[in-house]
């Protein structure tokens, strides 16, 4: 058994250590906002937070994993930050399928977090890692800056 | 007051009592295109749709489109809000059912969506059904009070009686408003009284998505359900040879292993266990008659069959004499690459098989289609088939095709408990339907003023629409395969377009955003561009002066221009692109900047389109459409190739099939010209523009034309 703090609570789970946090987070605590989107750490559908780094969450085995908080889409909007991203997500009608929002969001959050007025260059540095196949990249880049402002 | 409230309470009553409340049926338009002798006789006829409810729960849009992030929920809701005399968000919007009868897109033949049509099929049928809604709900009460109709008015879906100070809610009224005959051709209203048309309305579906809530299919949870992952042949048509069963099924969490004659999957408790299973199986396959299978040889055949004749789409004029005769003769060889979907969310499928009946959760794009093949792999009836249809993670028109859904039905079809089948994104990709390769062979001749004055052009490749729709494949002619190569914005009186059919052996083609628009004009506007040249003619003038016919393209043309500065000085290593097309029903024309460094890198600098859809119901959803559009088409446009090698695909995940990231991504602009005409679509008009105005630019930054994508490769090469 592993005790796992996904946004402010606590969670019991019994599976291998080898496992990474994104199944863990869909399957097995039925947090469906993470997102399966490549499995090898290059389109960030799955990023979440550990103690309010991003990380990708299919890389991210239950070893990996020892008293660290676990913030998901699910909890962000808690944050003040991450509610300001969000507000600004729709503000702005960023979204389109919505399928890698999940994890745009958890990236902008997690950069807005460490540099509260980022340059396009640091938008670029922080958020390269998201793919969006619907490329609304335009506006991602207009929300992050409202944000800021 | 108090005849207010027994008149509520007599009405909460009936609507208790009533069991459906207000389902309208309105007539279904005739598409300006096709009048009904033209459907084909598999496809069912014209037939009463049912697109609005309304009951105590409030006001819902049967929708009979899908979304898949375009927007569609919002901007069709719109479209019935404002006849219905409703805000926006009194709206629900709920995916039709699966039935051709009522839901066909007129434009499509099918309970479809795809080609851009949503917008322009559904422009007129869902007011005139939010008008007949508003009509029978305004009778109902007066009739309830006693008065005539035109005593009354509707505002936020509400009857008032203004004299008497009495007023219902539509839910209210729902019941008695059932029973009001339909009125036929209710009117509707002049564009200068839209309150909701034309507004930058908030999507509707949006709130939902920025905080992890929204269920895509992948993210169905049952009672009792399990999680299953495939393998499927590497090499099309290859078969299952040996696997280690009892390896998987020794796997913690794995629960059975299930297979037909080229795929095998594992039904796991999680996704994870169902992946550690199937590596355990330890699959070897027996690679069939497609091993041999090489884009090399594929492309070989296709160049051998490109120099015979194909099947006449257009011939005005003499074209070939005309050339023979010309100035100035060009001709070239265009090539596109096979491309992948490559949606965000991997293809998934939900099934609960039962003996009599069975359930399915999916995204898809063709409803009908994917009940009937749930049906066929199970022998049960399709109206024993349920289908629940998912808001998608991208589709880019790979849910038109059902072809997961069979394999799911057939792996999953005696199992009794839910079962959602993942499949990983390498099994997406290496599996995907593949945008077709195109060969085109191109000519055209200048009079001695630089005047165009003879054009062919010759496509080889494969038809989507004859697989897709074999009644709308008629004498050989695929119109989707020419979209933009016979038929152009431009005064040209002497064209041959043509068309060789070439169905390469080992991979299914399908339908891709932008369809055939997006390889033609990469091919026409790049090769506009050489004419121009060649001819030492601007390439804006060129194209001006061939649009004396056109003034909507002209308007986009310059518009266009003028945003991008066209003409002014660029920096060393600075160029730009420009094209032009009328497609989806769209005139848009396309400025892009860039700049090449001496290491061959090209940098996206700004976009600048400007476009006339008609009359624009959200300007806010055409403009993400642009914007969105053209990353997409830029992704493809400078990388994207799918290849394969002893019949299997290359590319397997966003490591080998690159997709344009944010630090790429040029600024963009969107410029809509206001205009009264029908609305074009705008789902796949940004993507289309992209690859011709991209190779133009660079042509315009290194003096190197690039006649085969992608642009970053022939750049390089």
């Amino acid at each position: 058994m592993k005790t796992l703090t996904i946004n402010g609570q606590s969670y019991e789970v019994n599976v291998p250590d080898d496992m990474p946090l994104l199944w863990v987070l869909r399957d097995v605590l039925g947090m469906t906002g993470t997102k399966y989107g490549c499995g090898i750490a290059q389109c960030g559908a799955c990023t979440v937070h550990l103690d309010g780094a991003a990380v990708r969450a299919c890389q991210t085995t239950m070893d990996m994993i020892d008293r660290q908080k676990i913030t998901t889409i699910e909890g962000i909007g808690a944050t003040e930050i991450g509610a300001k991203v969000q507000a600004a997500w729709l503000d702005k009608e960023v979204v389109q399928c919505g399928y890698c929002q999940s994890g745009q969001i958890m990236s902008a959050t997690s950069l807005l977090s460490s540099n509260s007025r980022p340059t396009d260059a640091e938008i670029d540095e922080a958020m390269s890692g998201n793919i969006c196949r619907c490329g609304t990249y335009v506006r991602i880049r207009e929300a992050i800056h409202s944000v800021t402002a | 007051m108090i005849e207010n409230l027994h008149s509520r309470r007599s009405f909460l009553k009936g609507t208790v009592l009533a069991t459906a409340g207000l389902v309208l049926a309105v007539q279904m338009p005739r598409s300006s295109k096709g009048a009904g002798k033209d459907v084909p006789a598999n496809q069912g006829a014209f037939a009463p749709n049912a697109f609005v409810k309304v009951d105590e729960a409030g006001i819902t849009l049967i929708m009979p489109h899908t979304e898949v992030g375009q927007g569609i929920y919002t901007s069709s809701a719109m479209l019935m809000a404002e006849e219905l005399e409703v805000d926006l968000h009194q709206v629900k919007v709920e995916a039709a059912p699966p039935d051709l009868s009522k839901y066909m897109d007129p434009l499509l033949y099918d309970q479809a969506t795809g080609g851009s049509t949503s917008t322009r099929s559904d422009w007129v049928r869902l007011r005139q059904a939010g008008a007949a809604a508003r009509m029978m709900l305004t009778e109902a009460a007066a009739k309830q009070w006693g008065v005539s109709v035109s005593e009354c008015r509707v505002e936020g879906g509400k009857v008032f009686h203004d004299r008497t100070a009495r007023s219902l809610t539509y839910a209210e009224l729902a019941p008695m408003a059932a029973a009001i005959p339909l009125p036929q051709d209710p009117p509707l209203k002049a564009p200068a009284q839209f309150r909701i048309i034309g507004t930058r309305a908030k999507r509707i579906d949006t709130p939902e998505k920025v905080n992890g809530s929204l269920v895509y299919g992948i993210d169905v949870k049952l009672p009792g359900m399990k999680v299953a992952t495939l393998a499927m042949s590497p090499v099309r048509g290859g078969r299952l040879m040996k696997f280690d069963e009892n390896a998987a099924l020794a796997v913690a969490g794995v629960k059975e292993v299930v297979k037909v004659d080229d795929a095998i999957a594992v039904i796991a408790d999680h996704m994870w266990a169902a992946k550690q299973g199937l590596d355990a199986l330890s699959v070897q396959w027996g690679a069939g008659a497609n091993a041999s299978v090489n884009t090399d040889a594929i492309v070989a055949m296709m160049e051998k069959a490109s120099n015979e004749r194909g099947v006449t789409v257009r011939n005005d004029g003499n074209a070939e004499a005309a050339i023979a005769g010309a100035a100035v003769k060009m001709d070239a060889v265009y090539q596109s690459p096979f491309l992948s979907h490559s949606a965000l969310e991997p293809m998934n499928c939900t099934l609960h098989i039962k003996d009599d009946s069975a359930e399915l959760w999916v995204g898809t794009q063709v409803p009908v289609r994917a009940q009937n093949a749930v049906a066929s792999a199970t022998g049960l009836p399709p109206e024993k088939v349920k289908v629940n249809n998912q808001l998608i993670g991208g589709a880019f028109g790979r849910r038109l095709d059902i072809d997961t859904i069979e394999i799911a039905a057939k792996l999953l079809k005696d199992i009794r408990y839910p079962v959602k089948l993942v499949w990983t994104r390498e099994e997406d990709m290496t599996h995907d339907f593949f945008r077709p390769y195109y060969y085109d062979r191109v000519a055209a001749g200048l009079d001695e003023n630089g005047n165009l004055i003879g054009r062919t052009h010759r496509v080889t490749g494969s038809s989507v629409l004859a697989r897709w729709a074999p009644p709308a494949f008629v004498n050989g002619i695929d119109p989707d395969a020419l979209d933009c190569a016979a038929q152009t914005p431009y005064d040209e009186k002497s064209v041959h377009a043509e068309f060789v059919r070439f169905e390469p052996e080992g991979l299914v083609t399908a339908w891709w955003r932008g369809v055939g628009a997006t390889h033609n004009l990469f091919v026409l506007e790049s090769f506009v561009d050489e004419m121009a040249y060649a001819s030492k003619q601007d390439p804006l003038e060129f194209r001006r002066k061939m649009l004396t016919g056109n003034p909507r393209a002209l308007a986009v043309l310059n518009l266009a221009a003028e945003k991008a500065g066209w003409g002014s000085s660029l920096p060393e290593g600075g160029g730009r692109g420009i094209s032009l097309q009328f497609a989806f029903g769209t005139y848009l024309a396309h400025v892009i900047e860039i700049e090449v460094s001496a290491e061959k890198e090209v940098k996206l600098l700004r976009s600048f389109i400007a476009l006339d859809c008609g009359v624009v119901v959200n300007p806010d959803t055409v403009e993400a459409q642009m914007q969105g559009g053209v990353i997409f088409g830029l992704s493809s446009a400078m990388f994207n190739a799918v290849t394969f090698t002893d019949g299997a695909v290359d590319q397997t995940n966003f490591d080998t099939y690159r997709v344009l990231r944010i630090n790429e991504a040029p600024k963009i602009e969107v410029h809509q010209v206001k205009s009264a005409e029908l609305p074009g679509g705008v789902g796949e008009a940004g993507t289309a523009s992209v690859a011709g105005a991209l190779a133009n630019a660079i042509f315009a930054a290194t003096g190197k034309r690039l006649r085969s994508l992608p642009l970053a490769d022939a750049l390089a090469g």
